[in-house]
């Protein structure tokens, strides 16, 4: 794998893993918002500590609509329910989530893609279509190594099974409310790093990028 | 072909080939420990069965959350209205005297209990956190007698791999595997924080599995059969729930 070619058209960028990998998770990604804005428009309220329901002050009141005829809203219709095949949705991509999660990250350990490709300091070239910029690597890390995690993580500590074998799963929160919270939170600001992104791609030259994702390599002149 | 290439097709089809060996052994060895659901049919299966398995592996006789007693929810919170079946309704009014819990299947004792005999076995109090699909949750004392308790007064045979439980209200039914029905706290509940557990907590028997999300616990409990298959329930999938795309296990 050589994501530091020369500055030849037609070297490698992206190795068949990491693109591999990118792609099943932006799917992976589509499928999980969708079905978790369905599981979160039947209580479309957020709490914090271990409990919360409408006898309670909430942390946030979301302005949606609802799916459950018990929920009060300020809106006039109710929605119909889709949390069944959406949980089960949710859920089966989770774990394949999970487990290209593992597959990128035992390949970036392996490969020192880590490493060489996303630690900042290691041949930073700003615009350059080899290398990542400092914030550009900060971002990809922090998206990896701390929204991932806390997302698995805050989705377990929501699981009753999960957390009455290891409590501190959901403690570590101050309660199941608080994790289901905190999980909302960072779905928010993955949001916010996939606009970031795809904006950013933009800019760049999406044609060349998106394909140099799909291909692997680079093509044409640089543009910098 | 470049020997660069040739060796990434043999790397890339051995890697292929030996996952695919790899999910067909673990879903052979999954079936043969009984880590497979009974809702495993369908496109979501591979999610439900890896979550069923996981969960048992990691999680077996481990115990739910218990709360002190500063941290019930008041006032509790109530899931819509309690039942207007007519059989619920008549038997009520009569202060559930003639309410019966039938019990049979696969157990040398068949028997139907009343109320007030079920208040005589021996008790369970448990302060547990009860958290709807939906999202809302509370916490709550509750009163009843571990199933376990009950499965032994029947003699329930040994080769019985699954308890399935039935609501007054039709098509209201779950079941859980023998890790959750012999679960110390799994219980057939009559009360909730001090007092009788109120109609629309599910009067005068629910089914609480607090390792479960809430519509495990079914209300309003008449039944119980105890059986080494699901098949002959429903669509075999193992609850009233499963039919409706929610997952059967749902300790999730």
């Amino acid at each position: 794998m050589a994501a530091h070619g020369t500055a030849e058209a037609g070297r490698t960028r992206h190795s068949a893993v990491v693109r591999g990998t990118h792609w099943t998770t932006a799917l992976c990604f589509l499928a999980l918002i969708f079905t978790g804005a369905n599981i979160l428009m039947s209580h479309p309220r957020l709490y914090w500590g271990e409990t919360g329901n409408t006898h309670m002050e909430p942390l946030l009141i979301l302005p949606l609509p609802t799916s459950r005829g018990s929920m009060p809203t300020s809106y006039k219709f109710v929605l119909k329910d889709q949390n069944g095949w959406s949980r089960s949705l949710h859920f089966q991509t989770g774990w394949l989530l999970v487990g290209i999660g593992l597959l990128y990250a035992i390949h970036g350990i392996v490969t020192a893609h880590f490493r060489k490709t996303l630690l900042p300091g290691r041949g930073d070239a700003p615009g350059s279509a080899e290398s990542y910029n400092p914030s550009q690597r900060i971002a990809y890390l922090g998206v990896v190594f701390v929204f991932f995690p806390l997302m698995i993580w805050t989705g377990l500590a929501m699981a009753p099974a999960f957390v009455a074998r290891f409590p501190f799963a959901v403690e570590a929160f101050g309660g199941q409310q608080s994790a289901r919270t905190v999980h909302f939170f960072v779905t928010v600001l993955i949001l916010f790093f996939v606009f970031g992104h795809v904006v950013m791609v933009w800019r760049a030259g999406f044609i060349d990028r998106v394909a140099a994702m799909i291909t692997g390599r680079v093509r044409g002149k640089e543009k910098s | 072909m470049t020997a660069l290439s040739r060796r990434k097709l043999i790397t890339g089809g051995v890697t292929a080939v030996s996952g695919i060996a790899g999910l067909a052994a673990a879903s052979r060895l999954a079936a043969r420990y009984g880590l497979v659901p009974p809702d495993a049919t369908g496109i979501y299966a591979p999610g439900h069965t890896l979550t069923y398995a996981a969960q048992r592996l990691i999680g077996a006789g481990s115990l739910a959350r218990e709360f002190r007693r500063d941290q019930i929810s008041r006032p509790s919170y109530v899931n819509g209205k309690a039942t207007r079946n007519p059989g619920f309704v008549r038997s009520q009014a009569g202060g559930f005297a003639d309410w019966r819990l039938a019990v049979d299947g696969m157990v040398a004792r068949p028997g139907s209990f009343s109320v007030a005999e079920i208040r005589t076995y021996p008790s369970r109090n448990q302060i547990t956190h009860l958290a709807c699909e939906e999202g809302w949750s509370f916490i709550a004392e509750w009163t009843g007698v571990p199933l376990s308790h009950i499965l032994d007064r029947v003699g329930a045979s040994p080769q019985a791999r699954y308890v399935v439980y039935q609501s007054i209200e039709p098509n209201w039914w779950d079941s859980v595997d023998m890790e959750d029905a012999l679960h110390p706290q799994t219980l057939v509940t009559y009360g909730m924080n001090g007092g009788d557990l109120p109609a629309g907590h599910g009067a005068p028997l629910r089914m609480r599995v607090p390792r479960h999300i809430g519509y495990k616990s079914v209300k309003y409990l008449t039944r119980i059969v105890v059986t080494d298959s699901l098949k002959g329930f429903g669509k075999g999938m193992g609850s009233g729930a499963a039919e409706r795309g929610y997952s059967w296990y749902n300790g999730i």
